[in-house]
């Protein structure tokens, strides 16, 4: 048991429920898209070191609410703040320089980029970034060694070590999914946000890479996640956290939170005829069919 | 036929200031389009506007070195003009606001309501601008031959804007080189990949797509001053159909290159050069006239491009492998 969940252990489980050292905090926010309200959480408090899982039915508002919390989005109403500063309205790029870093569901690998490149491209304080000293090369030259040095570390603790001169774009989706989330943590964020971090990841690696979350956890960095996974939830979660519907339904420690009665109701709300242990099936055939649906649709194209 | 006066007329276009005019304009629209991904359709009115800025200042009285600062602000002002309401949305918006705009410009610039800055329609005469270029030239009067070529020294079109020309594709190449392989060209080819994986990652988006347009802009107003130096600011010459060019030299060349916009201009001129002598030379003009062997040359150059798109997307010197990658 780490340190965090002791540190959660007094915390009521309860949705919106205070937490000793929050260090994002979100009130009342609220996005609507026309007459339907994908997001309505009234309180929620993320505590500080610890790993938290964001979970919930496809289309329950956790990617929505991701979108809304680091700028990409603007809610209705709402307020919330990052280590005690206020983040309404403030842009995508500083969210992330704040020291808030996230990734997408939907893989956003630079495809025409090396994967170095990709890398590079995540680190912070390259001077070399600004127009005018770009055309100075011995003023970037040194960072750039090192944010270099740096991206090799991290590609190697990712198993891309080897692809790092291939194009983003040559990699597999799985790939892809953990070239995001190194280049998330070039910039030694404060706190990282995955969506879905380990969709289309093979098992081994997922083993792998969960150590390498629990260790990014115990040297300070919060991390929360989207994931459906239950196993992988249960795994390395300290904290899990339930949307249903737009709202925050449930919120307690991995072990007993699915046997909320919330939580049993949200779920089987949403899919009838399955149990909870299946989600992550019913997710990938979900995709492998839209996949398929997408490939036909190219071909159509192609042959006209 | 007189092969030799056909090559030496494609051989001359190969370095012709026009062609250091349009390589230019292509390496600007190079730093928007390839580097960048921004969709400029307006590069003329750019250009137009670096013509428009230097022929008139000079005709006031400044020095060369002031006017050409005049053409760089009108193509900074413009940009910031065009990106301000533009570069925050996606990216067909800045395509069809650039279209516009550069239409605007041309559209005023020959309004009889400016005759007397602009000479409307029919525009500035070249002799009532270039004597403060001319006079810089160190190459004195008279005219020399170099091989097959003669040119004047310094005035009108000559030697002397031919090498300030080159000099200015040269400066420009080295500079885009420079920045296309340092962190800041790295930012910009991720806002081309993926403007919110950019956003994500800390980057202000807006600012460094905004610096793009300014950039490329700028080396275009200096494409529209090498442009009208050799000949007359006329705004009806410099609207849509010279934006065409500069993207079909650019596809032709190779985006996202730095030599790929020299060598498409290059070829480009020479190729339309040699179609059009070879066609006076072979088709008698009870067939076509001269002027429609001209235009008969510019169908022939639509085709190519259309042949490269579908055989060649890449260009001549594009990566095959970087283009092969499906943009998903
Ligand atoms: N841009 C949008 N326009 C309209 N509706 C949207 C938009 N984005 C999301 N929605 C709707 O908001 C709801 C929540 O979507 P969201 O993507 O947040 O779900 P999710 O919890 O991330 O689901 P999943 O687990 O499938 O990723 C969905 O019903 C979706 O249709
Ligand atoms: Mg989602």
């Amino acid at each position: 048991m780490s340190a965090e969940t002791t540190a959660l252990a007094g915390v009521e489980h309860r949705p919106g429920a205070p937490k000793p050292d929050p260090i994002l905090v979100a009130d009342g926010v609220v996005r609507r898209f026309g007459g339907m309200t994908a997001v309505d959480v009234d309180h929620l408090e993320v505590q500080r070191g610890a790993i938290t899982a964001l979970i919930g039915p496809n289309g329950a508002g956790k990617t929505t609410l991701f979108n809304l919390l680091t700028g990409f989005d603007q809610p209705q109403e709402g307020r919330w703040s990052f280590e005690g500063r206020s983040l309404g309205g403030v842009s995508a790029a500083r969210v992330s320089r704040s020291g808030m870093v996230r990734t997408f569901q939907l893989t956003k690998a630079l495809s025409r980029m090396t994967v170095m490149e990709n890398m590079r491209l995540g680190a912070r304080d390259q001077p070399g970034e600004n127009i005018l000293a770009a055309l100075v090369p011995p003023v970037w030259r040194s960072r750039e060694r090192a944010i270099t040095g740096k991206a090799e570390h991290l590609l190697e603790r990712f198993k891309l070590l080897d692809k790092k001169d291939d194009f983003a774009g040559s990699l597999s989706g799985g790939q892809r999914k953990l070239l995001e989330m190194a280049r998330a943590l070039m910039s030694d964020p404060t706190m990282v946000m995955l969506d879905e971090p380990m969709a289309g990841v093979n098992p081994a690696l997922t083993q792998s890479l969960l150590g390498h979350i629990q260790s990014l956890r115990d040297e300070g960095t919060t991390v929360l996640f989207v994931e459906h996974d239950m196993h992988m939830v249960r795994h390395i979660s300290d904290w899990v956290a339930v949307m249903a519907e737009g709202r925050l339904v449930a919120e307690g420690p991995p072990t007993t939170v699915m046997a909320d009665p919330a939580v049993v109701d949200a779920y089987l709300g949403a899919h009838h005829d399955t149990d909870l242990g299946d989600d992550s099936l019913l997710d990938d055939e979900y995709t492998h069919q839209l996949e398929a649906e997408e490939r036909a649709e190219d071909e159509r194209k192609d042959h006209r | 036929m007189d092969w030799e006066r056909i090559l030496t007329n494609v051989a001359g276009e190969v370095f012709a200031p026009t062609t250091a005019a349009y390589a230019l304009a292509a390496i600007g629209l190079n730093i928007h389009f390839g580097l960048t991904g921004l969709l400029n359709f307006g590069q003329a009115g750019f250009m137009l506007l670096g013509a428009y800025g230097f022929a008139i200042s000079t005709i006031a009285g400044y020095p060369v070195w002031a006017a050409v600062l005049v053409a760089l602000a009108c193509s900074a002002i413009f940009a910031l003009i065009l990106g301000i309401p533009t570069l925050k949305l996606r990216g067909d918006y800045l395509a069809i606001v650039t279209i516009a705009a550069a239409e605007i410009v041309r559209i005023i610039g020959r309004s009889t309501a400016l005759t007397d800055v602009t000479g409307a329609s029919s525009g500035l005469r070249g002799d009532s601008y270039k004597e403060t270029f001319t006079a810089l030239s160190p190459f004195g009067d008279g005219s020399t031959t170099l091989g097959p070529f003669t040119y004047s020294n310094s005035s009108s079109n000559s030697w002397w804007i031919r090498v300030v020309g080159w000099v200015l594709v040269a400066i420009a190449c080295v500079l885009v080189w420079r920045l296309l392989n340092s962190p800041w060209g790295r930012v910009l080819k991720g806002i081309r990949e993926d403007e919110d994986a950019v956003r994500s990652l800390g980057k202000n988006v807006y600012s460094y797509k905004m610096q793009a347009l300014v950039l490329g802009g700028a080396i275009g107003s200096l494409a529209g001053i090498v442009y009208v130096l050799p000949r007359a600011v006329q705004p009806d010459s410099m609207g849509r159909p010279m934006t065409f060019w500069v993207w079909t030299i650019l596809l032709l060349g190779g985006a996202a290159t730095v030599f790929g916009p020299v060598l498409g201009s290059m070829v480009f001129w020479a190729a339309l050069m040699l179609i059009k002598t070879v066609g006076r030379e072979v088709i008698p003009t009870t067939v076509m006239s001269s002027a429609q062997i001209e235009q008969f040359g510019q169908i022939v150059v639509g085709v190519t491009l259309m042949l490269l798109v579908i055989f060649r997307p890449q260009g001549m010197l594009g990566d095959k492998k970087e283009l092969a990658i499906n943009v998903r």
